[in-house]
């Protein structure tokens, strides 16, 4: 931004109402320039993005439009017309909604403003909705549900005609999400009904400003429309460490067991620490090793999403009150907000993003001018590499949040009923509405008129469902809804949070007749696919505590105390980050430069020399694949630095391709940084006389007839077409302790997958799966993206025994789960060695 | 969809691995696309269909596909080719709610029609249709003793051996190296048999869930679990609960 002319723009604090001057005065602050800017440039009529770090005074930057203009018109006499909300405040969190209410009312209170604050959650009784809709709050605090649902009601129109600001907090995290999609679409609608509204978003410092500075202004065909910018720079720089440890750091593996001991002093060395991982097992397993050689008796807590509500929120409450010295916790949205003064931030486990990282980091210290301290603890010896590129990269300020993506067709779904449930709308104005939504900016009518279509009888060639229609054409040309359960379904199904289905667990002790005794603490809940892996008697970690499973009663897991030291961990994989572009750039760059490996620890360097010395280093635009054999087999391990997920779409394609070459490959296996995969055959020899050639496997059509074939027979669609189904309102959502008998499932979406995908591979629903698996669970652009860089920079290196760097990748085979195709080789094995009386039924000639 | 893309497959002189068993001294033959087949008799009996249950959703405001009943008849018609039994036994929950079979479209009654021309058919009532069966060839039945066996939709307690029933959508899971594998299977123990679902959206229920508790004899349990194409077939103790 030119500085001359913001400096003009901005107002002098002078400017401000009397209230406001003699609040800052009596606490003896200045107003801060961001602050004044922003009112300045939001009075000027503008949508505005504020991007700055934690503790800069975001939250009362993005309200103090509001509230000058609140005070300015003063209260509304008592007799005077309706009088819709005046700001909404949405925040990603219920959490954060709840707390920001909280810390508004204080200055407001001082201050004595004419202001009415509410907020309306999920757990806002129905009592003070219904009020709320008939003498609506000054400002509401919500979330973007909440905002779906106030838009689907019939009232909404009147609700909104008066609001004047919309007020978006942690933007940067939601946009890149569905529930970002679903409230882009929301956004358009509340510009329709409120047309001169003004937005106001609240962000982290992200790679793409402008890229969200879209997202808050209405997009027109030919129109370059955006919201203005303010950046706060600046804040003391964090001191961030990687640990250096005397221990032997692991080839593979992600528990960063190693370095228990040295966590254990630096914790020890502290008032409060807090310590990230990316899993929740990882969470587990890290606070139990902790608890293990804990002799200081150190209060040191565990904080994940799936732990009870609660237990989270005593965590959360000792920590405000400094009753603890450590929290083990997976990610900032899984914790509360308000909780007291952190010293240092310890990241076990590569944090897998730059960005990330400095958002975690920024958690250590809540006041600007004093600088965070952090110390990284990478699990392996990738990771050190990863971690050290991480902390460079924090150094200079790179940034790599990932871009805001086209929006969702199933949340076009969604909210198309939506705004039939609130009226009858006119499909032109509406698909005119919806593009003026930044992710759907580029909707084609016709791709508009098919979502019509799907929600209406279901969008199938074979039309059997008019009769059955959840939304109808009128005379007029209006689609409305069928009935009003309709609308009452929706309702009960908006959002776009789909969760895996969920069962508590429940303590339990056995009495003295051995059988199990009823009641019990409820510890949180697990995915039941998790427990289907379970036997009676199997232990795992949970909630800290080694747990034995004893069985399933109704939606309920019944554990006991398992008494053993060595449990069977939940391989669960909830926030599994996949690694970011930019860092794996970062790491082919210093893998590939011998001057930086001078950084990094004696171990790590001595690795690479070897590999050096034995194989090679490959070189950073250079894609290196080594060949060698091992027991009966042969393998070939491919170094993309692409992440799991696209090195596991890369594992199958490279597999049929194989496959198909006659070379037998018998599986694979992905890590972040490498890709695994071996067969009967020799692949050296093969790739040395070009049966195939290197160049022609890693083809980028390998994209094209490949990967079509293999998407219609993945199972790893079926997850992602459950969710595309519940979001679009196909099968309802179960709601996880609502379940009426148990675990009975109404209707399996696995199942309906397969019936769709063998008589209608087209619909509109198989797209919006096949979209969402290309960009999220695959990986698919990423990986088109390699293949044309790596294009005549493939160097082959037949080697006769396994290179050092292939060792990480090497041990985790085996770990994998299977599917598909694997399972019926499962079963047959099973039932050749277990019984077996097969017998070939030759068809009757009649 | 392996059931599916296989049955649209099979051709009528491609032979499958089935598993032999016998029922109170009955032959039968389990056909990895869900039906039982007794040689002696000439009867293919297959159970819970399930048909219309994507319009019984859609009725309810769920407009799930309306192509679960073309994919169910289809893989009918593909075991039916293989037997050509002269009688075929519909266990029940032939259709998914009451009203199922008279709000059928035209295109799948012809369907049906094809397929039992020529041939004995009968329709077992089950819990989700007990009122019968609407303008579809063959006749309706609670239950039906035929050749020293009892077929009927809902296993009895007390049965005599001979039942042949279904109801329960009978699965079992095993595992090998720590992986498991649920397939839904015939579930014997010579006195009785309960047949899989064959419709295709319908789910299944672990041989160890309480309500197969009293069923069979544990120790001669055997689970033939329907694969790809080919029966696996496992003893009760050897599989997972």
């Amino acid at each position: 931004m030119n500085q001359i002319d913001s400096a003009a723009r901005v107002k002098t604090s002078l400017s401000l109402p009397q209230p406001f001057l003699r609040w800052f005065a009596d606490k003896g602050w200045q107003p801060r320039a961001h602050q004044l800017e922003l009112l300045s440039r939001v009075e000027g009529g503008e949508s505005m993005l504020l991007i700055a770090p934690t503790g800069a005074g975001k939250t009362l930057a993005g309200f103090l439009p509001s509230l000058v203009s609140l005070t300015e018109r003063g209260k509304i006499p008592p007799g005077s017309a309706f009088t819709g909300i005046h700001t909404l405040y949405i925040s990603p969190l219920k959490a954060l909604a709840v707390d920001i209410e909280r810390n508004l009312m204080k200055p407001v209170g001082e201050m004595g403003l004419p202001v009415h604050i509410e907020n309306r959650t999920g757990d806002t009784p129905a009592a003070k909705r219904q009020r709320q809709k008939l003498s609506p709050p000054d400002i509401l605090l919500t979330t973007p549900e909440q905002v779906a649902l106030l838009l689907a009601n019939g009232e909404a129109e009147r609700f909104f005609k008066d609001l004047k600001y919309v007020v978006l907090d942690e933007l940067h995290s939601l946009v890149t999400s569905k529930r970002g999609h679903l409230l882009s679409l929301g956004l358009a609608r509340l510009r329709k009904l409120a047309p001169g509204l003004q937005a106001i978003g609240l962000s982290a410092t992200v790679a793409d400003p402008m890229d969200l500075q879209r997202w808050l202004s209405p997009q027109r065909a030919g129109e370059n429309n955006h919201a203005g910018l303010i950046t706060v720079t600046g804040g003391a720089r964090p001191q961030i460490s990687i640990l250096r440890t005397e221990e032997h750091v692991p080839w593979a593996g992600h528990s960063a067991a190693y370095a228990i001991g040295d966590i254990y002093r630096a914790i020890g060395e502290q008032n409060t620490t807090l310590l990230f991982v990316n899993t929740r097992s990882q969470a587990e397993r890290v606070f139990q090793e902790l608890w293990t050689i804990n002799d200081d008796n150190l209060p040191i807590a565990l904080h994940h999403g799936s732990l009870d509500v609660a237990q989270r929120r005593k965590v959360e409450a000792a920590m405000s009150e400094n009753k603890l010295r450590a929290v083990v916790a997976t990610s900032t949205l899984d914790l509360g907000i308000d909780w007291g003064d952190v010293d240092m931030v310890i990241h076990v486990g590569a944090p897998k993003g730059a960005s990330r990282l400095a958002q975690r980091i920024g958690r250590a210290n809540h006041r600007m001018d004093e600088p965070s301290r952090a110390i990284l603890v990478p699990a392996n010896r990738f990771e050190v590499m990863e971690c050290q590129a991480a902390l460079d990269a924090n150094y200079i300020g790179a940034q790599d949040t990932p871009p805001v993506g086209k929006g969702a067709l199933d949340v076009l779904a969604q909210h198309v009923l939506g705004m039939a449930c609130a009226a009858p709308f006119d499909p032109l104005a509406l698909y005119t509405e919806i593009t003026s939504a930044s992710p759907y900016a580029d909707l084609t009518w016709e791709t508009f008129e098919r979502i019509v279509d799907f929600v209406a009888t279901g969008g199938y060639a074979l039309r059997s469902y008019e009769r059955y229609a959840k939304i109808r054409k009128t005379k007029e040309g209006l689609w409305r809804v069928s009935n009003p359960l309709i609308a009452q379904q929706y309702r009960l199904n908006v959002g776009t949070i789909v969760e895996s289905p969920m069962l508590n667990v429940r303590m339990v002790k056995r009495n003295a007749r051995g059988s199990l005794g009823r009641g019990g603490m409820p510890l949180g809940k697990v995915e039941e696919y998790f427990l289907e892996m379970l036997s009676p008697g199997d232990t795992f970690l949970f909630s800290g505590k080694v747990l034995r499973f004893e069985g399933i009663r109704e939606n309920e897991c019944l554990v006991s105390q398992g008494y053993t030291l060595d449990p069977k961990v939940p391989s669960y994989a909830g926030g599994k980050f996949p690694l970011s572009t930019y860092l794996a750039q970062q790491v082919r760059k210093m893998l590939a430069d011998p001057a930086r490996h001078a950084s990094l620890p004696d171990q790590v360097r001595d690795w690479l020399s070897l590999q050096k010395d034995l194989s090679m280093l490959p070189k950073e635009d250079e894609l290196l694949i080594e060949t060698f054999p091992r027991g009966s087999r042969h393998y070939m391990v491919i170094y993309a630095f692409e992440g799991r997920l696209a090195h596991q779409t890369l594992g199958m394609l490279l597999t049929r391709r194989l496959d198909r070459a006659g070379l037998k490959p018998l599986g694979f296996v992905a890590t972040d940084y490498s890709l695994a995969v071996w067969g009967l055959e020799d692949l050296g020899a093969a790739f040395r006389s070009k049966r195939p050639s290197l160049a022609h496997l890693f083809d980028e059509d390998m994209l094209g007839d490949d990967l079509e074939a293999w998407l219609n027979e993945s199972f790893l669609l079926k997850r992602t077409f459950r969710n595309c189904a519940v979001i679009a309102g196909l099968i309802d959502q179960r709601h996880p302790g609502k379940e009426k008998s148990g675990r009975q499932v109404t209707v399996s979406a696995d199942l309906i997958y397969d019936v769709l995908r063998s008589h209608e591979p087209d619909h509109i629903l198989l797209e919006a799966t096949r979209n969402d698996a290309s960009t999220g669970l695959l990986e698919i652009e990423r990986l088109g993206d390699m293949l044309s860089r790596i294009k005549g920079h493939i160097t082959h290196r037949p080697l006769t025994q396994i290179s050092p760097l292939a060792v990480p990748v090497m041990l985790e085979i085996g770990k994998e789960a299977v599917g598909g195709d694997a399972q019926d080789f499962l079963l047959a094995e099973a039932a050749d060695e277990l019984f077996g009386e097969v017998v070939a039924t030759v068809p009757r000639v009649s | 969809m392996h059931r599916i893309a296989h049955a649209l497959a099979a051709l009528p002189d491609n032979p499958a691995l089935s598993a032999r068993t016998a029922i109170n001294g009955v032959a039968a033959i389990c056909d990895p696309l869900g039906g039982l087949y007794l040689p002696d008799l000439d009867i293919l009996v297959v159970s819970d269909l399930h048909l219309e249950k994507g319009s019984a959703f859609a009725r309810r405001g769920m407009l799930l596909p309306p192509y679960d009943t073309l994919a169910t008849l289809r893989i009918l018609d593909a075991v039916i080719c293989r037997h050509h039994p002269k009688m075929v036994i519909s266990l029940g929950d032939n259709f998914h709610d009451r009203v199922g079979s008279a709000l059928m479209p035209e295109l799948f009654r012809q369907m049906i029609e094809t397929m039992a021309r020529g041939r004995e058919w009968i329709w077992i009532n089950g819990n989700h249709d007990p009122d019968g069966t609407v303008s579809l060839p063959g006749s309706s039945a609670d239950e039906l003793h035929y050749a020293g066996l009892v077929f009927r939709h809902e296993p009895a307690k007390d049965a005599p051996a001979g039942e042949i029933a279904g109801h329960l959508h009978p699965a079992a899971t095993v595992t090998r190296r720590e992986k498991r594998v649920r397939r839904a299977c015939f579930a014997t123990d010579g006195r009785r048999l309960i047949m899989p679902a064959f419709g295709v959206t319908t789910g299944g229920l672990d041989l160890r869930h309480k309500a197969m508790h009293g069923l069979f004899d544990r120790q001669s349990l055997v689970a033939h679990m329907l694969g790809r194409d080919r029966i696996y077939s496992v003893k009760f103790a050897n599989l997972l609960g």
